[in-house]
């Protein structure tokens, strides 16, 4: 089956109660088994900038690479797939387009942006992820983060300073130790998942984690998997009563059949006629 | 404006230290940062370990122990008003610092610059394990019988604490007269795959939206639509054949 009849997709944007403008930028598109969510700061616009520019380079650059070419396999001579190796790259590509961008013009100096991006192929998801935004999953009754923040708190809980329960209680929150665009070089952090027919993934930035708890977002979407366009309204409707104090976006990703890569001749027929 | 230490004893303030440094010793040894002359107080006692807005208390295996907040602690994470006592002395942790909670400008997301690590040997991330539990569908079917789970206690302290509680009592079928209590922010009614309807507690009250089925939810007799609805007391709600009366709670 193909990529796009097997996921649903939908996905929401909301700049909060308190923020004037939203500096989320979110895209995506089942064809391509692709989700995109950032989250950019900065001064006056600059964040929007940072967080459109990571957006639009990563849509774009790896829908036009699909279009030749199949996930699942690999360039010749390349360690990773091709899904893989477009996360990353992009991601880095994305990188110096906003350092660039934010070097040379002044008004957008120190621009950055968080990113989550996840490529559904060969019934997998490949995510890439720089800073806070996160992926969760869930996976019949259990509800889970997939990403693990590049956050100083994050920090501090996996060197056990603090304990996970107390880590609410920090005022060190919103502070992210990788971010995309801030410096001539970015790590992302990219992993491959296996995929069930039934799990739903949630892509969000802080301004949902930060104001919903992880056991009501979870609840949520157990309740309305049934209809995923509520859910995602109703998650952005707890953010905003619970204060709404930063932007917030989530896109949720539904896997209602499976989907393998196309086996053998049939790759190999589809991909002569591409060419 | 760092978070600081009052020092006192028997409620007389003896002087006020300023967290501003990553660590602060305190002893009875001079060398200390908070220098404490008296034999209950070992010569280097405990540590309070400052990272930019958050500090830690540490008991550094000190002869008499620490009390925080009047229980013997080893290491704890200071929070506004916190009081260490150490012998006869007390050390108040004021952290006045509006939590980031309070001022938008605190939320901002900010960069802490760390050199890039080049090695592509990142760990791969854990998936948490934590096993969430979520309370099925409430599920009722007009020919079986089938007993309304009860939703457990709202564990922590609900959202809305201003809005009232408010309950459904089921008005025909096998199960009627049963009521059950929204004690959550969320509860659907109905059967998934043939009606389901959410009934959500926000700040201003309810609101029922429909959710999946090819009908909509009836309120007082007319259809919702695909909108939200408020719902208010005494109203009556009717989804897959059966009806319910919504009311709050005195």
């Amino acid at each position: 089956m193909n990529v796009n009849e097997a996921l649903e997709i939908v996905g929401q944007t909301h700049p909060g109660m308190v923020r004037s403008h939203n500096e989320d930028s979110i895209t995506f598109d089942a064809d391509y088994g692709l989700a995109v969510l950032a989250d950019g700061m900065g001064g006056y616009n600059a964040g929007e900038v940072a967080s459109g520019i990571a957006v639009s380079v990563l849509s774009s650059e790896i829908r036009h690479r699909l279009d030749t070419a199949r996930p699942e396999q690999k360039e010749a001579g390349a360690q990773d797939e091709i899904g893989f190796a477009l996360l990353r790259d992009n991601v880095r590509k994305a990188n110096l387009s906003i350092f660039n961008a934010a070097q040379s013009q002044p008004q957008y100096a120190g621009m950055g942006t968080t990113i989550v991006a996840g490529l559904f192929y060969d019934n997998r998801v490949a995510v890439v992820h720089v800073g806070d935004s996160r992926l969760y999953r869930l996976r019949g009754e259990t509800f889970e983060t997939v990403t693990r923040d590049h956050s100083l708190l994050q920090e501090q809980i996996d060197s056990g300073v603090i304990s996970k329960e107390m880590a609410r209680l920090s005022k060190n929150k919103n502070l992210v130790t990788r971010a995309v665009g801030i410096d001539a070089e970015v790590e992302p952090e990219v992993h491959v998942y296996d995929v069930e027919v039934g799990d739903i993934y949630l892509f969000c930035s802080d301004g949902l984690n930060d104001m919903v708890e992880d056991e009501d977002i979870g609840a949520t979407i157990q309740m309305l998997r049934g209809n995923l366009a509520l859910a995602a309204s109703q998650l952005i409707e707890q953010a905003n009563d619970n204060g709404g104090r930063d932007n917030v976006s989530v896109i949720l990703v539904k896997i209602k059949a499976s989907y393998p890569a196309p086996s053998g001749w049939w790759a190999k027929l589809t991909s002569w006629f591409r060419n | 404006m760092p978070a600081k230490l009052i020092l006192s004893m028997d409620g007389a303030v003896i002087k006020e230290y300023a967290l501003d440094k990553e660590r602060i010793t305190i002893g009875r040894k001079p060398h200390n940062d908070i220098a404490i002359d008296n034999l209950a107080v070992s010569s280097e006692h405990a540590a309070v370990i400052t990272i930019l807005n958050d500090s830690f208390f540490e008991d550094l295996n000190s002869t008499n122990g620490s009390l925080v907040n009047g229980t013997p602690t080893l290491k704890h994470f200071l929070q506004n008003n916190d009081v260490i006592e150490i012998g006869k002395y007390k050390l108040k942790y004021l952290n006045d610092q509006p939590t980031q909670t309070t001022s938008a400008d605190f939320e901002k997301t900010m960069v802490l610059r760390a050199p890039v690590r080049t090695s592509s040997a990142a760990p791969a991330a854990p998936v948490d394990e934590q096993n969430a539990k979520y309370e099925s569908t409430m599920q009722f079917n007009a020919t079986a019988p089938r007993d309304v789970p009860r939703p457990a206690a709202p564990a922590a302290a609900p959202a809305a604490a201003g809005t009232p509680v408010a309950v459904i009592q089921i008005l025909n079928g096998p199960n009627l007269g049963k009521e059950l209590e929204l004690s959550k922010n969320l509860t659907t009614l109905g059967k998934p795959g043939v009606q389901v309807a959410v009934l959500a507690r926000r700040p201003h009250g309810y609101f029922i939206t429909h959710v999946e089925g090819t009908s909509f939810p009836l309120v007082n007799g007319s259809s919702i639509g695909e909108q939200p609805r408020q719902v208010n007391d005494h109203d009556v709600i009717e989804l897959a054949g059966i009806k319910m009366e919504f009311y709050l709670k005195a």
